[in-house]
């Protein structure tokens, strides 16, 4: 679930998300919302060379680049997870599934997000064969390959998890499924931006997670009502 | 001091009166012989029906096998074949053949049943290692088997196993956990079944013939087994540790094939100082004796039945027997022919090289002495002799194309096509079938005491002797014109153009396979409404043929019989039979 | 029935051996300068097997054909001169062919794989990987970087694990997926694999090899024609072994700098 919310109109955001989570408290009205920036210089995005596969390579007008570390204006940084790690009420497992696609020899979205035992649907859109290797530790590894033309494939996890995912087909795809204990988390977008709304009034840990930078914690206490700005800064290195 | 030896073999030779001595853990030979063919036929169908699924998957890439999805829901969602789970079916379709149909029927199977009747034994010279051969290997049966019911699925790493692929675990791919595990357990304990019954091939050879079965009036199909044995004691105790040393690198952390700095699946793998290269040094040790403990028995087989149907002498008796020496020493110094591009100092490849093309000598001597045999001879045509005029004819094609694989240069171009799938389909897969066919034919009545019926068999060997050359000679074609093998699909655009002779093939595939039924359904109705079986129905000469069709429990009725001719005594003029048997006491014809 | 199978075996063998005369399938054409001896050995072992195929498939039915017939009183024949002649036959025929091709094929191959590589041989690292290969230009600086296992990032197209942040030569290292090479120029390749066995297989070029985890192999050829061509791996990699490919470009001169220097600026 690749969650745009703007800062600035979070408190919209939470009006409708607070609308979509009936099991939530009445009371859970109050929000985390921030941006997540860098300092330094980040590593430099290669175009990534899909001659191997040219049912891929002619979908792309401008080469793709790797997406290790997407950065956008104002040193944002994109395809960073931002979610309560602790402190959080336990919620019901959403039943709408997560959809993954493969589309261009790219996994969209680079990160999914999703709680435990949500359903993962994954899509090949190509005219080519590929293969989803999510390489779990803590959940049951899995490595299937699907067909041009085959049918979704169906899973789910049941450990939260950061799972890096690989493509051996073509090697330059790589993207990662979040799994996470709780509903509250959200997708930093390109101006690096994230609102967690819906929140009971308590102490919480909000932990900002990046596949190359690694993760952060920051502890929050939320009021009954506004939104508090939790903002996280990562160092970069050119290598 | 009282003679204990004899009062032992008399008690061994009674015959045990309970169903699970009798019928299951049996001592007899001829049991124990029965049970390996049982489980060949049983697994050959297996592989047969693997080789049907791969086959249409070649053919008809996105098209669903009715019926499979049920059966292998991830392997065949829908039907459809996974890529993966195709590497599957071919690993486990190569394994099941060269080892429990290649191996065990036409050597452990038939060579138990007939080598000690034929030295005029009253049983092998162990029969209890002889019962815990075939148990072991039946063993060896289940546990492969067992690999298509595990979570991540059957190994996928090919028959030849090559490291690391096969080495390191899960990171290398669906069906490379458990399954790839099971895989290398079941081949060593298949070698370890091998090895009991080699050592009693041999001893019961050299030790338990009977009076007047010098070493020079053996069977040529005894001949064959125990040349068979010698090279499978050789083979399979060097597989064995091989075996142990795959199963150790898998689950006890040791790196005897796999060195330092592999990145799998994004994971550095803990391994460092093994060497690929000796997995395969260590396979193919192996790896090609089996091709002649594979194709020996059908040599021994050909060479005991074609005088029989031919009516005459074998050509050069004595010349045959060395070819087959020849054979199986030379088989030994070859194994680097399938490696001549996998990264062996390429000196090597012109040292194996030599050695290869001279091994078509014997092989071919071997064939001119058969087509010698049959000039100027009459020719019976029951269908054992029709199976042994075939495998003539695919032995020679598929022989032929070994001289373009036994060449470095050659092989550059050939090596890893279809063309190296013909010909050894040709050569060890169908010249062996032909072998075992012919022997089924042949020995049937001895076995079950009931004919077989031969216009059944007739149309079995026409359909199937069209059918093997619609499916394998287009292989050769496919080589050259590049077409890889192992693959799924071919999404490669050069090979796209060969899809329709890949869906020829499919189709012939699918026919001879179908054609397979009738000897099914010949072999089920003989066995129960086959006319009874006198004791010698083809007048042909060996010892097996003095005694009652099946033979008693002891072979002779507590008569060892005395031999006093060579099994060759066809065509002897100026008597009212035109042969001699063994154990005739008649003088020779030429005294 | 016996005259049946002669007729049959017959005409197996006249259209197997037609199918191969007539170049229905058959190798693309060359396009190295090692291919000619090739194709040359390839043709010679052609036509003595199919000289061996035809006669024997035709004696065997010949005398099968013979065989059949049923008179009463026919007495059978030995072969004349018994055993002897067939292996005289044997020892000496298949011998001379044996050497024939023993001593031209030698040298053909030792063309390949003994000779070294011409010493102005432009050098291209290959790493095959599950389930591509990529290959690695020296850059400016004419050096290849160090190799770092524990380094390789796919996602980040760190593919051979090159180590830029202390290693001055990594850096201009060019990586592509495409064998670009320049036409009638030495190439010498060095193989090597990142995880498994994998093969290097071009038709065309008449030329394999594997990957051979732990070694690093070298590989040279010229190729002779520019165009297109695929490179496919032959040695079973697993799942994804039939989608592991790659293009070989072969460009003139002019072609090839440009490509190189398209390459170094997005580096």
């Amino acid at each position: 679930m690749h969650t745009r919310y703007l800062w600035p109109v979070a408190l919209a955001a939470l009006a409708s998300s607070a609308a979509r989570a009936p099991v939530r408290p009445a009371a859970a009205v109050g929000a985390i919302a921030g941006r997540v920036t860098f300092t330094g210089t980040p590593p430099k995005m290669r175009a990534i060379d899909m001659a191997k596969e040219p049912s891929c390579a002619t979908q792309h007008q401008t080469p793709v680049t790797t997406e290790t570390v997407v950065t956008g204006p104002d040193n944002a940084v994109e395809n960073v997870v931002v979610y309560i790690s602790a402190g959080d009420s336990p919620s019901a497992t959403p039943t709408a599934p997560v959809r993954y696609d493969q589309k261009g020899c790219q996994y969209i979205p680079h990160v999914a997000v999703m709680q435990v035992d949500q359903p993962l649907e994954i899509y090949n859109n190509d005219e080519t064969s590929h293969n989803i290797h999510p390489l779990a530790l803590s959940n049951p590894e899995w490595n299937k390959s699907q067909p041009a033309g085959s049918a979704p494939i169906h899973a789910s996890y049941a450990k939260p998890e950061f799972i890096a995912v690989k493509c051996n087909v073509h090697p330059w795809m790589h993207g990662y499924f979040a799994v996470l204990a709780t509903s509250h988390h959200a997708v930093t977008g390109n101006d690096g931006g994230f609102a967690l709304a819906g929140l009971a009034p308590g102490k919480y840990t909000v932990t900002a997670w990046h596949e190359k930078f690694g993760e952060q914690t920051q502890e929050v206490t939320v009021a009954a009502t506004g939104t508090v700005t939790v903002n996280f800064v990562f160092r970069a290195l050119p290598y | 001091m009282p003679d204990t030896t004899a009062t032992a073999s008399e008690l061994r030779h009674v015959a045990p009166q309970s169903f699970l001595r009798r019928y299951v853990f049996s001592l007899d030979h001829k049991v124990i012989g029965k049970q390996y063919l049982g489980l060949a036929l049983v697994a050959v169908c297996t592989g047969m029906v693997l080789s049907w699924l791969m086959r249409w998957h070649l053919g008809w890439p996105t098209a669903a096998v009715p019926g499979l999805g049920a059966v292998s829901p991830t392997g065949a969602p829908g039907g459809v074949i996974t890529p993966e789970y195709y590497l599957s079916l071919m690993t486990m379709h190569g394994t099941i053949m060269v080892f429990f149909v290649l191996t065990t029927a036409p050597f452990a199977g038939f060579g138990n049943f007939l080598l000690p009747i034929q030295v005029g034994a009253e049983d092998m010279a162990f029969p209890r290692f002889n019962m815990m051969s075939f148990w072991v290997t039946f063993l060896a049966f289940a546990v492969l088997v067992s690999a298509f019911f595990v979570h991540d699925g059957p190994p996928i790493a090919g028959w030849t196993a090559y490291a690391p692929l096969s080495a390191v675990g899960k990171d290398a791919g669906p069906g490379q956990a458990m399954g790839q595990t099971l895989w290398a357990v079941s081949i060593a304990l298949f070698c370890v079944g091998q090895l009991l019954g080699a050592l009693n091939f041999i001893a019961t050879t050299l030790d338990l013939r009977t009076r007047g079965m010098s070493l020079a009036r053996l069977p040529y199909a005894t001949w064959a087994w125990f040349i068979t044995s010698v090279i499978g004691l050789i083979a399979f105790s060097v597989l064995l540790p091989a075996c142990i040393l795959l199963i150790l690198d898998r689950v006890a952390g040791t790196s005897f094939f796999v060195p330092a700095g592999l990145v799998i699946s994004d994971r550095l793998q803990p391994h460092a100082g093994g060497s690929p290269l000796l997995w395969q040094h260590l396979f193919w040790f192996f790896g090609h004796p089996e091709v002649y403990i594979a194709i020996l028995p059908g040599f021994g087989i050909v060479s005991h039945i074609l005088p029989a149907v031919a009516r005459k002498p074998l050509l050069g008796p004595r010349v045959f027997i060395a070819c087959l020496v020849a054979i199986g020493f030379l088989s030994y110094m070859v194994w680097g022919h399938h490696m001549f591009l996998s990264g062996m100092n390429p000196f090597s490849a012109t040292l194996f090289s030599v050695p290869t093309l001279i091994i078509t000598i014997p092989a071919t001597v071997a064939t001119l002495l058969w087509i010698g045999t049959l000039y100027g001879s009459k020719l019976r045509f029951n269908t054992a002799a029709l199976f042994c005029l075939g495998f003539i004819s695919v032995f020679v094609s598929g022989g032929l194309s070994g001289f373009f694989l036994a060449q470095p240069s050659v092989d550059v171009y050939l090596h890893g096509t279809y063309f190296v799938v013909g010909h050894f389909h040709f050569v060890m897969g169908v010249a062996a079938m032909f072998g075992i066919f012919a022997a089924t034919y042949f020995w049937f009545p001895k076995m079950f005491g009931r004919m077989m019926n031969e216009t059944l068999g007739k149309w079995h060997f026409i359909l199937t002797f069209i059918g093997v050359y619609c499916v394998f000679m287009p292989m050769h074609y496919l080589g050259l014109a590049g077409n890889v093998r192992r693959y799924s699909a071919f999404a490669d655009d050069y090979m796209k153009g060969s899809i329709p002779l890949h869906q020829f093939i499919t189709v012939a595939a699918l026919f001879t396979g179908a054609v397979q039924l009738l000897f099914l359904y010949n072999l089920v109705r003989s066995r129960f409404r086959g006319p009874l079986a006198p004791a010698n129905p083809w007048e042909a000469t060996s010892l097996e043929w003095s005694t009652p069709s099946p033979p008693p429990h002891d072979n002779f009725g507590g008569h060892p019989p005395t031999v006093h001719h060579g099994p060759n005594e066809y065509g002897v003029a100026g008597r009212s039979g035109d042969y001699i048997m063994q154990a005739s006491p008649e003088p020779d014809p030429g005294a | 029935m016996g005259k049946l199978f002669a007729v049959i075996v017959v005409v197996i063998a006249a259209v197997s051996t037609t199918i191969f005369i007539l170049h229905t399938w058959w190798p693309p054409p060359d396009i190295s300068v090692h291919g000619v001896g090739i194709d040359h050995e390839l043709a010679e072992t052609m036509i003595a097997t199919g000289v061996l195929f035809v006669a024997a498939q035709l004696a065997l039915a010949l005398f099968v054909w013979q065989g059949s017939d049923a008179r009463a009183g026919r007495t059978i024949k030995r072969f004349p001169g018994g055993a002897t002649p067939l292996v005289a036959f044997a020892v000496v025929l298949v011998g001379i062919e044996i050497l024939s091709l023993t001593f031209v094929g030698s040298k053909v191959w030792a063309n390949i794989y003994i000779a070294p590589p011409d010493s102005g041989a432009l050098h291209i690292d290959v790493q095959a990987e599950q389930f591509a290969y990529y290959f690695r230009h020296p850059g400016a600086d004419a050096r290849f970087g160090g190799l770092h296992p524990e380094l390789i990032d796919d996602g980040s197209g760190n593919f051979f694990g090159l180590d830029p942040a202390n290693d001055t030569t990594a850096r201009d290292d060019i990586v592509s997926s495409s064998l670009v090479i320049p036409v009638n120029h030495p190439i010498l390749l060095t193989l090597h694999a990142k995880d498994v066995g994998h093969s290097f297989y071009v038709p065309d070029l008449r030329l394999q090899q594997d990957f051979v985890p732990g070694l690093v192999i070298p590989l040279h050829f010229t190729a002779t024609r520019t165009g297109k061509y695929e490179i496919v791996c032959t040695q079973l990699c697993g799942l994804g072994h039939h989608t592991m490919r790659a293009f070989l470009e072969v460009m003139t001169p002019d072609q090839y700098d440009q490509w190189l220097k398209t390459q170094a600026a997005q580096q």
